[in-house]
């Protein structure tokens, strides 16, 4: 077990080391020049070659590569021994053309609406994919089974974009029942927070219990039909224990798995979801980085949701080993 | 695969497991009913030129007249301005024709997701194949990279590298302009497309591999090449059509998020995304301009999953709903 965390880890590493360099690499291809996006449209000919300077871009791709990378494990100082010395603490990601504030500051400040849309929804899709999918499993072919299950092919073919502008239309505008979508900070204004992160919470749960109501009806059918089903009902059990100790229980490890995976890709930043509903987390903050060309925002975003990705990855496997005594780990 | 010996009988005619597929899908409502609405999008992006002619304007037309004469931005009229000669209404601020809009949009989308698919089906079968056959090293590094690929964040990534692409596009002497902003979101789509199908297709050739047919083959002498797509890919087309189908729709949603997300195609060229988002402004004193390209999306996408959903019920029996 141990070892194959250690392996996992390890891989990972490396694969988040490829994506990094190629994500840094790429914006070498851009002919646009880095130190006159990040000085801006009034911009004197010795100011760029002083920023160029200041955030080493007259070193060669591979240095400033290497000095990327060292900045994230231990911090780099930009014009060292200068009286302008800039110290970038380690996980350093270097400093946004746009507003000359390091990348991480923004990062940690994006991430609790991202956090916020991520984990209030995720609760939201799976009570209601899960007791949509086990209410349509154990009453099969009645007609509940076959709304919910209607409602699930509709809802996997919606779009948050269009749900969500819907949505707004109705609750915020004519019905005035919602503020419009936004983040408070859940410690100081939690009323705020629940009322402005409903919508997207709602529309990201409806379209996403989707999969998880089909995944549970298909997984628990499946399940119903083997073997130790039938010795648990043999031996008497109540419907109730069958249903949720062993129905449920076998049904469960595939969604596991998508669950950890969809997790992950939002805490990276729910780019579409905060685009819709102009929330400031981590997905703006990318979306608003491409837009204006802000590169060590962009590199940051990709990287730092790569992350969170392969971090999920890596869970996920581990909790499969957990849940189904049928796969070992070596 | 060879023919079954017992077809000799001669009442009995020997359908192959095609004909059959195809029997079933002609007997499943839901697939005849998908089908149908699918064909219907073909059409209409098809013929999207006939309606230029029928209605007497283009996508591109002002037509101002048709909006609020003191501010000149709201259409005026119920539902968006919908009238015998705006059968969807007109765009708000342009005064262009939507239902034109529309039925161009449809060409666009289609033609983006279905090249994207094709191009995306042809990497991800032959690096599967050759990853699966050869195994070894040349599978640890393919493999690999489709790891590498899928850690991607796709979308943010595909957001960040349209305008570095789009560059590099034109570098290469395309024109600036949607033609090459469509030629990158087609490459940029199949790039993160490949490593699905790839890594089914990997899993299928490596049980195939084993089997006493391609033993044979081998036995004879045929060369790898022959082994690999004329013994292993026949056997492969089931499950290759079963991920083509489900993954069209979702090529078609990537397209129109990225679109959205202004990364995409964009005006004047029509687009059910660029639409969408065109309309966000608007939504809630105009909701038929967000409806009718949202809508538009959603019939689609909801074809083409229960059409790959048919598709999969009717190649392996086995699997029911």
């Amino acid at each position: 077990m141990f070892s194959y965390l250690l392996r996992r880890l390890v891989s990972g590493t490396v694969v988040l080391g490829i994506v990094s360099a190629i994500v840094f690499g790429i914006f070498f291809i851009l002919p646009a020049d880095p130190a006159r996006l990040s000085c801006g449209k009034t911009c004197s000919e010795e100011l760029i070659v002083k920023i160029r300077h200041t955030l080493e871009l007259d070193q060669t791709l591979p240095v400033q590569y290497g000095r990327f990378i060292k900045g994230i494990f231990v911090g780099r100082t930009y014009l060292k021994g200068t009286p302008a010395e800039l110290n970038c603490t380690a996980p350093c990601l270097g400093y946004s053309f746009q507003t000359d504030q390091p990348v991480t500051a923004l990062l940690k400040d994006r991430l609790p609406a991202t956090a916020s849309i991520a984990f209030g929804a995720s609760i939201l899709w799976l009570l209601i994919g899960l007791s949509s999918g086990i209410v349509s499993a154990l009453r099969r072919g009645t007609w509940i089974d076959k709304f919910s299950q209607g409602v699930a092919l509709g809802a996997a073919s919606l779009q948050i974009y269009f749900v969500g502008l819907v949505l707004q239309f109705i609750f915020v505008n004519k019905l005035a029942w919602l503020p419009a979508p936004g983040y408070s900070s859940p410690l100081h204004y939690p009323v705020d927070w629940v009322k402005q992160m409903a919508l997207p919470w709602i529309t990201l749960a409806f379209l996403l219990s989707a999969i998880y109501s089909r995944l549970t009806r298909a997984g628990m059918i499946e399940i119903m039909g083997e073997d130790y089903v039938r010795t648990a009902r043999a031996k008497g059990l109540s419907n109730r224990t069958i249903n949720m100790k062993h129905v449920l229980r076998g049904a469960i490890t595939p969604i596991v798995t998508v669950f950890g995976l969809d997790l992950g890709g939002l805490l990276g930043g729910a780019v579409i979801t905060e685009y819709v509903f102009n929330i400031p987390g981590l997905g703006k903050l990318s979306t608003d980085a491409v837009a204006n060309l802000d590169l060590p925002v962009i590199t940051g975003t990709v990287i730092f949701s790569a992350v969170f990705i392969i971090v999920a990855n890596i869970l996920v496997d581990l909790l499969y080993a957990v849940l189904d005594p049928k796969v070992r780990i070596q | 695969m060879s023919q079954p010996a017992y077809a000799a009988a001669q009442s009995v005619t020997g359908r192959s497991p095609s004909r059959m597929a195809w029997e079933r899908i002609k007997k499943d409502r839901t697939a005849k009913v998908s089908g149908s609405v699918i064909l219907i999008f073909i059409a209409l992006a098809i013929l999207a030129p006939i309606f230029t002619w029928i209605i007497h304007s283009s996508p591109d037309a002002f037509h101002t007249e048709t909006l609020n004469q003191e501010f000149g931005t709201q259409p005026l009229g119920k539902l968006g301005g919908v009238s015998g000669a705006h059968w969807f209404g007109v765009e708000p601020r342009t005064g262009r024709d939507i239902f034109l809009r529309f039925v161009f949009g449809a060409r666009t989308s289609l033609i983006i997701a279905l090249s994207a698919t094709v191009l995306a089906t042809i990497l991800g079968v032959v690096i599967g194949l050759v990853s699966g056959f050869f195994g070894g090293k040349t599978d640890l590094v393919l493999s690999r990279t489709m790891e590498i690929v899928l850690s991607f964040p796709s979308i943010l990534f595909a957001l960040a590298v349209m305008p570095v692409l789009e560059s590099v596009f034109q570098g290469w002497g395309l024109p600036q302009g949607n033609g090459t902003r469509i030629t990158v979101m087609i490459f940029i789509l199949a790039m993160f497309g490949w490593p699905y199908i790839g890594r089914i297709v990997r899993g299928q050739v490596i049980s195939l591999r084993e089997r006493e047919f391609i033993e044979a083959a081998r036995a004879l002498g045929a060369s790898r090449t022959h082994l690999i797509f004329r013994e292993i890919l026949p056997n492969l087309w089931a499950p290759i059509l079963v991920t083509v189908a489900l993954n069209i729709p979702t090529y078609i949603t990537a397209e129109a998020a990225l679109t959205f997300l202004g990364a995409g195609v964009i005006d004047p060229t029509s687009d059910w995304g660029a639409m969408l988002l065109a309309s966000v402004p608007f939504y809630s004193v105009d909701p038929m301009f967000t409806f009718i390209p949202g809508f538009a999306l959603f019939m689609l996408v909801l074809s083409f999953s229960l059409l790959g959903d048919s598709i999969r019920d009717a190649l392996d029996p086995r699997s029911s709903r």
